[in-house]
């Protein structure tokens, strides 16, 4: 095993008659982002929630760190080590920007049974709640309500969060979607440092940016994985041109 | 110093309200008032139970009768042993009753707590519109139960003749009964000020907004629910304790429904996930209560035009209509 942090092996799930996952085996290896491409109801989505635990398959594993946690629920992965952001922003609209990040920060260190003391003053909380938010430049908008950040200073947000947590392995559902051309080339460059730190599973629907920085892509065609390498072996492969990419040029 | 916000003035003007109102009718020797009063600190404090799971968790419970009813019946069944000098339990060891308020309020507490976990553990598996109803029926379970249980008056309640016992006080002085509920209120609204604040609150309230959010920050929204309905199950069980001691009776009326129904209606009042939303609640229902009940049986005609106002048109209810947006900035 060199440093998989995180697998799947043989993950199916279906719904009634629809196969959204077919025997998906995938790894995520340390120091690579891994992008997951496939047309509209793929089943990214579906094999997303496998990985990070909101649904169980019906057969197959998933692994992190080596260890099997397929029968673990959502926030057992996340103590385990997995940070996830979500394709539609799920951070408390009403909160400010800094609540959202502490409360990753209570996730990460800590127990949130603690009824007593202010949780914003705790020096401890707010060190990591600080260091996430200026890391993806939101330093400035602490005490701003979440529900008026612009669309993008949301998806910087949802990194921030998973960012508390200090992840062996990120799993990110399309940060790029509704960002700008230089949103995206932001937070490319920014993805671009983080892979050194945990290794990320991307699912990314820009293919400017997955071909920016995918090490290895893999991509889904009704629940199945048919290809999975390098830029250049996806781009010249003749079944990922059918099914996906198209005839561009 | 932080600057204080317009509910802040709001909520000091609604304490002072709370102590110079009882004080006039003291002074002018009104104890009708003093009782009204009191009666709208106890319905408060019911209610203040009832908005840390409601307000703060989201979880509309219908059931918080079956809290304030079992908080009742711990006085009742308590009074009611020591004032007939039987002890409730021979064998295998010797529990007396007793008429000493804290020890009722203790058991009001543990008793309620106790069921709000149970009911809790099985009702937070469901949400929404299933949430409410099951809720809604362990509080019907409880109230027949009361009803069919004929050791401690069945349908007809339980009469406890002299009100219980305070270390060092006459509670049966309305003045010095109302500055111990008025007492207990404040100590649990300053718990749930700084329980609003705390990690606890603070992941409960993001709980609310997007559960799947704290999961993926490893928090089991589950437990986080299930540890606030159960505080919430033992603030309205304290407060059907001094609810009972007020009346000096108890009954299943106390389990009903409506009694769930109109706890809830002091939230919606006074302003959801505020503070002080249902203290300004219960007092504005006491106040309809006795001013509108004179003129009419069927006050409650007017009450429900004021609730379809608020519903309407201030969904913030009072307090988000005079104090504006919550601040966010802590």
């Amino acid at each position: 095993m060199t440093d998989v942090l995180l697998e799947t092996r043989n993950v199916s799930k279906s719904f009634g008659a629809l196969q959204a996952s077919k025997d998906v085996s995938l790894d995520l290896r340390a120091g690579e982002i891994h992008a997951l491409i496939g047309p509209n109801g793929a089943g990214k989505s579906t094999l997303i929630k496998q990985i990070a635990g909101g649904l169980k398959p019906d057969a197959g594993q998933v692994f992190l760190q080596g260890q099997d946690v397929t029968a673990l629920n959502t926030p057992a992965r996340a103590k385990r080590g997995l940070g996830r952001t979500f394709q539609i922003s799920a951070l408390a609209m009403e909160d400010t920007v800094l609540q959202n990040v502490v409360l990753g920060a209570l996730g990460a260190g800590g127990s949130p049974f603690r009824f007593w003391k202010p949780a914003l003053k705790n020096p401890d909380l707010r060190e990591v709640a600080e260091e996430a938010l200026t890391r993806v430049g939101l330093q400035d908008h602490a005490t701003t309500r979440t529900a008026e950040l612009s669309h993008g200073q949301r998806r910087q947000l949802e990194v921030a969060v998973a960012l508390t947590l200090k992840p062996k392995a990120f799993v990110m559902d399309e940060p790029m979607a509704g960002l700008g051309t230089e949103g995206s080339k932001r937070l490319t460059t920014f993805l671009d440092g983080l892979r050194s730190e945990a290794p990320i599973l991307l699912v990314e629907h820009d293919m400017d940016a997955v071909f920016a920085l995918a090490d290895r892509i893999s991509v889904l065609v009704y629940g199945a994985v048919i290809a999975t390498g390098t830029v250049a072996d996806i781009r010249a492969n003749p079944d990922v041109r059918a099914a996906y990419l198209g005839d561009e040029e | 110093m932080t600057q204080m916000t317009r509910e802040t003035l709001f909520n000091l003007a609604m304490m002072a309200g709370l102590i110079l109102f009882p004080l006039w009718a003291w002074i002018a020797d009104e104890p009708f008032m003093i009782t009204l009063a009191t009666k709208a600190v106890i319905l408060a404090l019911a209610g203040v139970g009832l908005n840390l799971a409601l307000g703060l968790g989201g979880l509309v419970s219908l059931g918080h009768a079956a809290f304030f009813g079992l908080g009742g019946y711990a006085m009742g069944i308590l009074a009611s042993h020591a004032q007939s000098y039987s002890p409730i339990l021979e064998t295998p060891f010797v529990i007396e009753g007793t008429k000493s308020m804290p020890v009722i309020w203790l058991t009001a507490i543990i008793s309620s707590g106790l069921a709000a976990l149970a009911i809790g553990a099985l009702s937070l598996r469901t949400s929404g519109v299933y949430f409410i109803m099951i809720t809604l029926a362990f509080g019907q379970m409880l109230y027949f139960f009361a009803i069919s249980w004929p050791a401690y008056g069945g349908e007809d309640g339980l009469s406890i003749y002299v009100r219980n016992g305070f270390p060092g006080l006459n509670t049966l002085d309305p003045i010095q009964f109302y500055g111990i509920c008025f007492t207990v209120l404040t100590i649990v609204l300053i718990l749930c000020a700084r329980l609003a604040k705390s990690p606890f609150g603070l992941a409960l309230n993001a709980a609310r907004q997007t559960a799947e959010r704290v999961e993926t920050v490893g928090i089991s929204p589950y437990k986080l629910r299930l540890v606030a309905f159960t505080l919430s199950g033992m603030i309205t069980g304290l407060a059907g304790a001094l609810f009972a001691d007020l009346n000096r009776f108890v009954s299943p009326t106390m389990f009903s429904w409506q009694t769930s129904g109109e706890i809830m209606v002091f939230i919606i009042i006074g302003g959801v996930a505020r503070l002080f939303g249902p203290v300004v609640g219960a007092v504005i229902f006491i106040a309809l209560e006795h001013l509108l009940g004179g003129l009419s049986d069927y006050w409650h005609i007017y009450l429900g035009i004021l609730l379809l106002l608020i519903v309407l048109f201030a969904r913030g209810g009072v307090i988000g209509t005079l104090a504006g947006k919550e601040n966010a900035h802590d």
